[in-house]
């Protein structure tokens, strides 16, 4: 019984879809070990009291990701996409850039809250167009925020004249290179703003709803819910989301590469989202599973890097890990398993339809 | 001779069939033996495994115990794809057609013809309208796109696609439940003629006459056990109703009679009231008015316009003239959330496209309404809504693994029960039911009119509507009389009343009218 009820934690564990997605983050870094056993190691720098190692770069760099795959997985579960989250995140830096630019005093607070305020109602009013394309208007979300990824990096390109810029600005350096109590503060941020996301999401009925309309959306305005305004408020919070990514990712180099900031980051940000366990036909989600998912992200870049493979077989590498993971997550790959390991008669797990099985491989 | 021996070896021998779906047996050992050239009725309450029976013969669901033979040799039926080459075909009562494909492409859907240059379709048309002439369809456009087509014909349509392969057994689920009697007679006739052809024809449906019209024998099924096999013409009605329900049907008797004691004629001011309602194409405009606490049924035929009056009063559709008033004042029902802020609540004929939220839980699925119409800014506290779905439950005697279950787990019956409880929640002061007893079995039906009843004697003001006349007239305090999408007139229930009645007052307006 004591047994039962001590290890119920971690068949529960298990059972989360984005159970393999920590799996595969202790096996990448693993193999980072087996390559420099020193590769978990912490070292506290004796001038500032940071820690410093290749886990606090990796936290560093998940950051943005963790924002943008939080965004998503609110945006797929009522049955859109947003690809525009790499161009809106583009701009907001853009935009940040330039302000400070403008500004011109390395060391003002006004300046940099200056700079995020404004690259934040940037975003949120770029958000604000693809809930109304989605919501009013009627377009596909795909179609919707296709354009925008297009028209996002041109409205980037026209605020810093197609020109990188840089700026300095120690406040807004901070929060991208700062530390508190020896943590990096982009990643006490992100967790920060994660939490709080999660927290209004599950507490109030929002998650409850964007749920239900992605499910079934006729059936949900039968039961009174208004899927316009819900949905405007998903894109508008997912492109404010990227939009502190953006405002992360440039602050590392305190230079934005209209080009390449944000470069396909929608696609990292999706498959966060998918090996999060949530549907890409919309319906339930998980914003832990979207974490986990931002994790492997980072880990896996770094590991690439770490690892010294070539850059011409990154997109190959990243995909065979994805791909394994996909395969693992899927009802049906491991039915397959538990077939082989039991005779059939012994089974209790559930016999679905196939029918139904298809739409779970689209999960997985 | 050689009849005896086909009568004694069957088709289709199902013995000890067991499933277990979660951990959840569905079926204990259920015997069921299908014989050419015979119809073979199915009969059972929801939840009682009908559709597991099906899914188990159809290689949708795989089978945990039991043995499947056809025409003698065990067979695995692992799949639809199996099942398809062990001879079995299928049509279920949720059309599953593609609907933006034509006629012809979804009934050879993969059994196009195939030649050398790959698909012809020319001879794929030719053989799909020979297959549709066969159900009396022959003079359907092949090209045209299905989801023009009305319900009925999509549901023949989807009967098609199972003759293509000339199965040696055919399975229909339900295939009556959204066809009139003139396409459930060519739907008949078309079975009649597979009999003849020597097919083991397996006939679910709810409805006692057309399976007394059509079976052969009976096979009853009851919480997943079987209750026997008998001879249609050896099983009385009565008989096959008590072995499906376990229980008798005074209950039914006591709600009428209930009713009718209670039965009063409305005083007072109505506490909804339209003027000249109405929506071109949909309805004529017309004046209609609820009083607290009465029942009124929309009696007409299908395509009266009584689903279309229904979701006009509930502001599903919004009218382009007249006025709603509610208690006196005036108000636009722009959308249902609107409606339901104003107490209206309205449930749809259409469980599955329009009701319950499958992937959610049945706890999810109750509040829903009652949490859209808060916002989702002011969520309903555990506690509270807890209390309201172990209340529902309870009262509903709503049958569910639990309330975290998702809800595509509940059989119809109890679906449409948490779709009550989903309406009932919001409190509302109106509400209208489209077809609520619809595809659910005679118990749940029971249970369904008697909740009806009870929130009529609680004060709220209830719309039946449904196509079984018996029961609008059971429920109903007054009944709104609909034909050709307009209101003929409005009848007060009373001893003198019956499902005639009405019947006649249709057909005489049909006089009025030559």
């Amino acid at each position: 019984m004591s047994t039962d009820a001590r290890w119920s934690w971690l068949r529960e564990l298990i059972r989360k879809p984005f159970f393999w997605g920590l799996i595969a983050i202790v096996a990448l870094l693993a193999l980072n070990v087996l390559k420099d056993p020193n590769y978990l190691a912490l070292s506290i720098n004796p001038v500032n009291g940071n820690l410093v190692g290749n886990v606090v770069d990796i936290l560093r760099a998940s950051a943005p990701i963790l924002m943008i795959a939080v965004g998503m997985s609110l945006v797929i579960a009522t049955g859109g996409i947003d690809l525009s989250v790499g161009s809106v995140m583009a701009v907001s830096g853009a935009v940040a850039m330039v302000f400070m630019k403008e500004a011109g005093e390395s060391g003002s607070l006004g300046a940099a809250l200056g700079a995020i305020g404004l690259a934040l109602l940037v975003s949120a009013v770029l958000g604000a167009v693809n809930g109304v394309l989605v919501a009013y208007v009627g377009l596909q979300p795909f179609i919707s925020t296709l354009i925008m990824m297009l028209a996002g990096r041109g409205i980037a390109k026209v605020i810093t004249e197609g020109q990188n810029t840089s700026a300095t600005n120690d406040p807004f350096r901070w929060i991208a290179n700062g530390f508190v109590i020896g943590l990096p503060v982009v990643f006490l941020l992100a967790i920060l703003i994660v939490l709080v996301v999660g927290f209004v999401v599950r507490r109030s009925a929002l998650g409850l709803m964007i749920e239900a309309i992605g499910i079934n959306p006729k059936a949900s305005r039968m039961a009174g819910i208004k899927p316009n305004g819900l949905l405007l408020t998903v894109y508008i919070l997912s492109a404010v989301l990227a939009g502190i990514a953006g405002i992360m990712s440039v602050g590392t180099v305190m230079t934005v590469d209209v080009s390449r900031t944000g470069y396909q980051m929608e696609l990292d940000a999706i498959l966060a989202v998918v090996i999060g366990g949530t549907s890409l036909a919309g319906g339930k989600f998980s914003i832990g599973g979207a974490v986990v998912g931002g994790l492997l992200i980072a880990t896996l870049d770094k590991t690439i890097v770490f690892l010294g493979i070539s850059s011409s077989a990154t997109p190959a590498f990243k995909a065979i890990v994805i791909v394994v993971l996909c395969l693992l997550q899927s009802e049906r790959v491991r039915s397959w398993f538990v077939q082989r390991r039991r005779p059939p008669q012994g089974r209790m797990t559930p016999s679905p339809a196939p029918v139904k099985q298809e739409n779970q491989e689209v999960t997985a | 001779m050689t009849e005896r021996d086909a009568s004694a070896r069957p088709v289709v021998e199902m013995t000890g069939i067991t499933v277990v779906i979660e951990g959840t047996p569905v079926l204990h050992g259920v015997d069921l033996r299908l014989f050419g050239g015979e119809i073979h009725a199915l009969m059972g309450g929801n939840g009682a495994g009908k559709s597991s029976m099906v899914k188990a013969l159809t290689g949708a669901y795989r089978v945990d115990a039991g043995e499947v033979r056809i025409d003698g040799e065990p067979v695995a039926l692992s799949g639809p794809a199996a099942a398809e080459a062990a001879g079995v075909a299928a049509a279920f009562q949720d059309v599953d057609l593609c609907g933006n494909l034509s006629i012809a492409e979804n009934v050879m859907i993969g059994h196009e013809e195939r030649r050398w240059y790959g698909i012809s379709w020319r001879a794929t048309r030719r053989r799909a309208v020979a297959v549709l002439q066969e159900l009396g369809l022959g003079e359907l456009d092949p090209k045209q796109s299905v989801s023009a087509l009305s319900p009925a014909i999509q549901q023949l349509v989807a009967i098609a696609r199972a003759l293509v392969t000339q199965p040696k057994v055919l399975v229909l689920d339900e295939p009556t439940s959204s066809l009139d009697a003139d396409e459930v007679a060519t739907l008949f006739r078309a079975l009649r003629r597979l009999r003849e052809q020597g097919v083991a024809i397996l006939f679910v449906s709810h409805f006692l006459e057309q399976v007394y019209a059509i079976s052969d024998r009976i096979t009853v099924l009851r919480d997943g056990r079987g209750q026997g096999e008998y001879p249609t013409r050896e099983l009385d009605r009565a008989e096959l109703i008590s072995k499906m329900i376990g229980k008798d049907l005074t209950e039914l008797r006591r709600i009428g009679s209930e009713r009718r004691a209670h039965r009063a004629d409305p005083t007072g001011e109505p506490v909804y009231r339209v003027v000249g309602l109405g929506k071109r194409g949909d309805f004529d405009a017309t004046d209609f008015e609820l009083h607290r606490g009465e029942v009124v049924g929309l009696g007409g035929l299908r395509g009266s316009g009584r689903s279309e009056f229904g979701q006009l009063l509930a502001g599903v559709v919004r009218g382009d003239s007249g006025t709603i008033q509610i208690d006196g004042r005036k108000v636009v029902l722009s959308s249902p959330a609107a409606a339901l802020r104003h107490r209206i609540a309205f449930a749809s004929e259409d469980r599955r496209d329009g009701g319950i939220i499958e992937e959610l839980s049945v706890r999810d699925n109750i509040v829903l309404a009652l949490q859209a119409i808060r916002g989702w800014a002011r969520p309903i506290s555990h506690a509270e809504r807890d209390a309201l779905v172990e209340r529902f439950m309870e009262s509903f005697d709503i049958v569910a693994p639990g309330p975290d279950a998702p809800a595509k787990q509940l059989s119809g019956g109890n679906q449409q029960k948490v779709l009550l409880a989903r309406w009932l929640a919001t409190r509302p002061h109106v509400l209208v039911l489209d077809e609520p007893t619809r595809g659910v079995d005679i118990a749940a039906k029971v249970e369904i009119q008697a909740r009806v009843a009870e929130m009529a004697r609680d004060g709220v003001a209830v719309v039946f509507i449904s196509s079984e006349l018996d029961e609008v007239v059971r429920l109903s305090d007054r009944i709104a009389i609909l034909k050709d999408r307009r209101k003929i007139g409005e009848v007060s229930n009373g001893p003198g009343l019956s499902v005639d009645t009405i019947i006649e007052m249709i057909a005489a307006a049909d006089e009025d009218d030559a």
